[in-house]
């Protein structure tokens, strides 16, 4: 006898419950870091210099705001997707496995809300 | 119950290294690289956010010789996770499985990120 909902058939999940979310989530996001990457990377060489006023008022500006929040966001995201992949690859005992996890996750979202709000702080924030 | 430690395959260490397992080692290797990095702009961005006095400590400490090394593979990692990345979504596309290609896209990646590396770090320090 076949347990399985002819929906959960047509939906192709498995005990897992899902499979292709991830691998779409990381190519999805690779695609956007291929592009911000290279824009921070030229961005980056053409500072005048890295003096705190310079670097302070280039982030605040609007379109440069936007675009390294975004950045920092999808770089943690694309990183703890990354850092589960391998983890869950090598790490084979099951608390450890767990444990390094969960820790991953808790930095990583750490790393996107610091970012964030430093980026964030700057735009809004009274010129120091 | 106590799990017997049998021997998994694959057996890496009796494998020669070719440049489609090598390769796919330096990609997560160099991803890994990239998060550890992470760790380091978004120090300084917060530093950045925090006022002049924080920043010119963290900009101490980000000069370090040893840290400057680490921009310099940070590049590396950067450049050839990017070149690799891109190899990888011509697979998912569907393109680039015959062997001959597969060698030519792995060797065309490792001189793409090296020359960049180069130049970048040259651009970067001149």
């Amino acid at each position: 006898m076949n347990l399985v909902t002819p929906l959960n058939r047509v939906l192709g999940l498995g005990s897992a419950k899902d499979g292709t979310e991830h691998w779409w989530r990381q190519r999805v996001s690779a695609v956007a870091l291929a592009v911000l990457g290279l824009w921070l990377a030229i961005a980056a060489l053409g500072l005048d210099d890295w003096e705190y006023a310079t670097v302070a008022a280039w982030v605040r500006r609007p379109t440069i705001s936007v675009l390294l929040l975004i950045s920092v966001l999808t770089s943690c995201y694309h990183s703890q997707l990354g850092v589960q992949i391998v983890v869950e690859d090598y790490v084979h005992a099951n608390a450890v496995k767990i444990a390094t996890l969960i820790l991953s996750t808790f930095l990583h979202v750490s790393l996107a809300v610091a970012g964030a709000f430093a980026v964030l702080k700057l735009a809004f924030g009274a010129q120091a | 119950m106590d799990k017997v430690e049998r021997p998994l395959s694959p057996h890496l260490q009796v494998y020669r290294p070719q440049i489609t397992s090598v390769l796919s080692i330096l990609h997560r290797a160099t991803g890994l690289g990239l998060s550890a990095g992470l760790i380091l702009l978004v120090y300084w961005l917060t530093s950045l956010a925090t006022g002049t006095e924080a920043y010119a400590a963290a900009a101490t400490i980000l000069a370090a010789t040893w840290i400057k090394i680490g921009y310099v593979v940070c590049c590396f990692c950067f450049f050839y996770h990017l070149a690799n990345g891109l190899r990888h979504l011509v697979w998912d596309l569907g393109y680039g499985f015959e062997p001959a290609q597969i060698a030519f896209g792995g060797w065309v990646v490792v001189v793409t990120a090296a020359t960049a590396t180069l130049i970048y770090s040259f651009l970067a320090i001149f």
